[in-house]
């Protein structure tokens, strides 16, 4: 008994360890979302193409939607638009763009020079509906199911990488949803 | 000459600090809503730059959320209604006061048990090392037996 008391502060110096060991592997940018589950937040804004032309929740298409929060100031999203372009091409889904903290002629110059992967691009310029959503940076992608609920949230640019570890899977699971429920 | 020194370091020990936070310029209706903004805005968290709370941060989410909860003050929203609002979208990651749940009560009564633990421990070795004198006195029998050694030896 005694013997294993003397032991204790080596045990519990090894636990703190690999406790400690175990945070320095861990990113602390990657924060759960509180929005996971919920209902997509409704909104009525101006499209970056065209300010007279107001799109709110009901335009976003039946199926499954993907939500890119971009900028031009922004580099990472420079870094994954080739990718978003690419994605863009696929009829699982459907891309739309939220313009954040931008400035509209940038934005529109951005879109015409390196073209536009997205169905529409809302303005958020009073950035509403970037709060409802918990955006705080760009890039950031939602997947919105069919139902219209967020069921992730991805800080950080996307690429074939992150899209087949992160995205495909979720994607898969919510067409098999579909295909339970009958549609 | 003396007066004039003493008068000279005090005047600088007045002297203001400067702070590099940012300035807002927002109208408040009474003094109570200003401090009520000052607390909430040193409370909240900027989701974005992680070690700054809204108050002292510059960049444009902590803008926006400075912005917001200025807004909500305004509509005469109560403290917790605004806190609320912030962990609905953000999640508790932007409360510096975690709240007690049962995901944090490690974080709270944590520091408690190990004081009580320690206690505990203390208080085993002190009443371990503290036997009575009664106890340490040699009965009859031992001390015969104590003698007879001690008389081997001579």
């Amino acid at each position: 008994m005694n013997k294993l008391i003397r032991f204790i502060p080596l045990i519990l110096f090894f636990a703190l360890g690999i406790v400690l060991f175990r945070g320095l592997s861990l990113n602390p940018t990657a924060l759960p979302s509180a929005l996971i589950g919920k209902s997509f937040p409704e909104f009525s804004l101006a499209t970056v193409k065209d300010s007279a032309n107001i799109v709110t929740k009901a335009d976003l298409k039946s199926g499954i939607k993907l939500v890119n929060v971009w900028g031009t100031w922004c580099p990472s999203c420079r870094v994954e638009h080739s990718y978003l372009l690419e994605l863009a091409k696929s009829k699982r889904f459907t891309l739309y763009g939220l313009n954040y903290n931008d400035e509209r002629e940038l934005a529109q110059q951005w879109l015409t020079r390196l073209g536009d992967p997205y169905q529409f691009s809302a303005v958020d310029e009073q950035g509403k509906l970037s709060m409802n959503l918990g955006v705080y940076a760009a890039p950031e992608t939602f997947v919105v199911d069919d139902l219209g609920i967020i069921r992730k949230r991805f800080a950080g640019p996307l690429d074939e990488r992150v899209w087949r570890r992160e995205f495909e899977p979720l994607i898969i699971q919510i067409e098999n949803e579909r295909k339970q429920r009958g549609e | 000459m003396f007066n004039k020194l003493a008068l000279l370091i005090v005047l600088l020990l007045c002297s203001l600090t400067a702070y590099a936070s940012p300035v807002d310029t927002y109208e408040f209706k009474d003094e109570v809503t200003k401090i009520r903004f000052n607390a909430l805005t040193k409370e909240l968290r900027c989701p974005k730059c992680q070690n700054q709370n809204l108050a002292d941060s510059n960049s444009p989410i902590a803008a926006d959320l400075r912005r917001e909860v200025y807004e909500l003050l305004q509509q005469g929203k109560a403290d917790i209604e605004i806190v609320d609002f912030m962990v609905n979208r953000y999640g508790d990651f932007v409360l510096y006061r975690p709240r007690v749940s049962s995901l944090t009560y490690i974080l709270w009564f944590g520091p408690a048990l190990l004081l009580l633990f320690g206690v505990i421990i203390v208080v085993l070795i002190i009443r371990r090392r503290a036997i009575p004198e009664a106890e340490q006195a040699l009965s009859v029998e031992q001390k015969n037996q104590l003698d007879n050694i001690l008389k081997d030896k001579e």
